[in-house]
């Protein structure tokens, strides 16, 4: 028996068992439409890549992480000065991290300006969202792990804004806490939402995500279906395999290139061992991510009308942004079925502005 | 008949299944919920000897679990207040040149009297009382 019967005789018995066959049959027939706006195609794959890279690189850091106050800052500067590529290890987990929201946050705009939130894809835009969500979770509960003054203070900050909140928010900073204040409970609870309770979302929702896509098929955007159907002509396509995913691929390796070059020549700071009782120090400010709320609460005055807190507006008006932009596509369309289109770009166009000038405001200031 | 059977068959397995499930979430919630862990009440502390602070700068003092600003302003004046800001929780410090206290998260600042100068804090900070005994330098909270 030869090299290759002996490969075909066990691809068939896989075959038999795993159904290989219907898989590349998906994969032949499954199409990518092929048109001006492609390329914004490419981010959604390139944030799962990032994903996968936080997952591996993470698995390599729990080998060495200790999430206690006593251990958790010694156990990084051990990673990274004793552990052979541990600074690399870690500056790849944390530049794919910031890598990983950036490309999030692409693909999300993306969808927006190219409509691909419209019926039936509902539910793969409030999933998506939903991973947002998780994706800052898992930044906003990483940031802790070196237990480092910036991390700590940006926890405390964090945890209180969750504190503002009326009714529940005492509660809800405890749950956060593991206790009334920022301390090893909360290192350790926050090791576990980042390793444990967020993948473990995280993968329920980018199943529904990728599930989603597979069932609807990817969208084009309506400019685009409606120059096609007056032509009366098909959208052009792609083969999804292997025409599209080998383009997917070297998006990959191009993301791969940015991530080490960055990684390797902007190596990931330690800073100082978090000391809880230091003053906050100057310059202190959130990661990017963060940076546009940061700069909103930092302009608000402490009080603004009738005596109501500035903080607390600031926190119910993110609370209603999110919750609005969540709901887009339930308001992107009037009641005749029409869509509101210069009103989803405005507001689209509004939100990046928003988001792009206070960010670089709050890294200035 | 059989169909009243059916429905009380429902509801019972019904009402039995969301018991079960509340009976297994219940203690879950309440694991997840912190204990309180009972502190003992500090009412005054020690903050050094006097010789241990410039005039004109300040340090944090650990007052129980919390942080409090020890400000030495003159040969024999002196304030305390808690170093927690009043807007997002940061530990405020003392300035020196400008003679305020100062957070560095979002740029609070209050007087010399805890009182906001300017910033997001909406409230003024609480304030220690100070007293010398001896060469030693007690913070106290205020009656």
């Amino acid at each position: 028996m030869n090299l290759l019967t002996a490969i075909k005789r066990i691809r068939s018995w896989l075959d038999e068992r795993l159904g290989l066959e219907d898989i590349k049959s998906f994969l032949v027939h499954k199409t990518v439409p092929r048109h001006s706006a492609t390329l914004w195609y490419y981010f959604g794959g390139i944030t799962l890549f990032l994903f996968v890279i936080q997952v591996l690189t993470g698995i390599l850091l729990l080998l060495y992480y200790r999430p206690t106050v006593s251990e958790a800052y010694e156990s990084v500067q051990f990673i990274m000065t004793r552990v052979q590529f541990g600074w690399l290890v870690r500056s790849i987990h944390s530049w794919s991290a910031n890598l990983m929201i950036f490309t999030a946050f692409v693909h999300m705009f993306s969808v927006v300006f190219l409509r691909s939130f419209r019926r039936p894809r509902e539910v793969v835009w409030l999933s998506g969202i939903a991973m947002l969500g998780l994706a800052l979770g898992f930044g906003f509960s990483g940031y802790l792990l070196p237990w480092n003054t910036i991390s700590y203070f940006a926890t405390k900050v964090g945890t209180d804004m969750a504190a503002s909140m009326p009714g529940i928010g005492y509660y809800v900073a405890r749950f956060l806490r593991g206790g009334d204040d920022v301390g090893g409970a909360t290192l350790t609870r926050f090791f576990g939402f980042h390793v444990a309770v967020l993948p473990g979302f995280m993968t329920v929702l980018l199943l529904v995500h990728l599930v989603l896509v597979q069932k609807f098929g990817i969208s084009s955007p309506p400019k685009i279906e409606q120059k096609y159907q007056r032509r009366g002509e098909p959208i052009p396509a792609m083969k999804f395999f292997p025409n599209f995913f080998l383009r997917e691929l070297m998006a990959w390796y191009a993301t791969l290139g940015v991530l080490g070059s960055l990684a390797a020549i902007f190596p990931w700071e330690l800073g100082t061992k978090a000391d809880p009782f230091a003053p906050a120090p100057a310059g202190i400010r959130p990661e990017w991510y963060f940076l546009a709320p940061f700069y909103t609460l930092k302009l608000l005055p402490s009080h603004v009308w009738w005596g109501i807190e500035g903080e607390l507006i600031g926190l119910a008006g993110f609370a209603l942004l999110a919750f609005f932009w969540a709901a887009l596509p339930f308001w992107a369309i009037n009641r005749q079925g029409v869509e509101r289109s210069r009103l989803v770009t405005g507001v689209g166009v509004a939100l990046l502005a928003y988001l792009a000038s206070f960010s670089a405001l709050g890294y200035w200031r | 008949m059989a169909t009243q059977r059916r429905t009380i068959l429902n509801w019972l397995l019904g009402t039995g299944f969301i018991a079960s499930i509340i009976s297994f979430l219940y203690p879950a919630f309440k694991f997840m919920n912190p204990p309180t862990v009972p502190e003992a009440a500090v009412n005054e502390v020690s903050a050094g000897r006097v010789a241990d602070l410039e005039p004109n700068s300040g340090k944090i003092i650990r007052f129980g679990s919390k942080p409090v600003l020890l400000i030495r302003l003159s040969q024999t004046e002196w304030r305390a207040f808690s170093a927690v800001c009043t807007h997002l929780n940061c530990t405020v410090q003392y300035q020196p040149t400008g003679r305020q206290i100062w957070c560095a998260c979002h740029n609070g600042l209050y007087n010399l009297n805890g009182q906001v100068v300017s910033g997001p804090p909406p409230r003024p900070l609480e304030e220690y009382a100070v007293r010398l005994r001896g060469d030693e330098v007690i913070i106290a909270r205020r009656a």
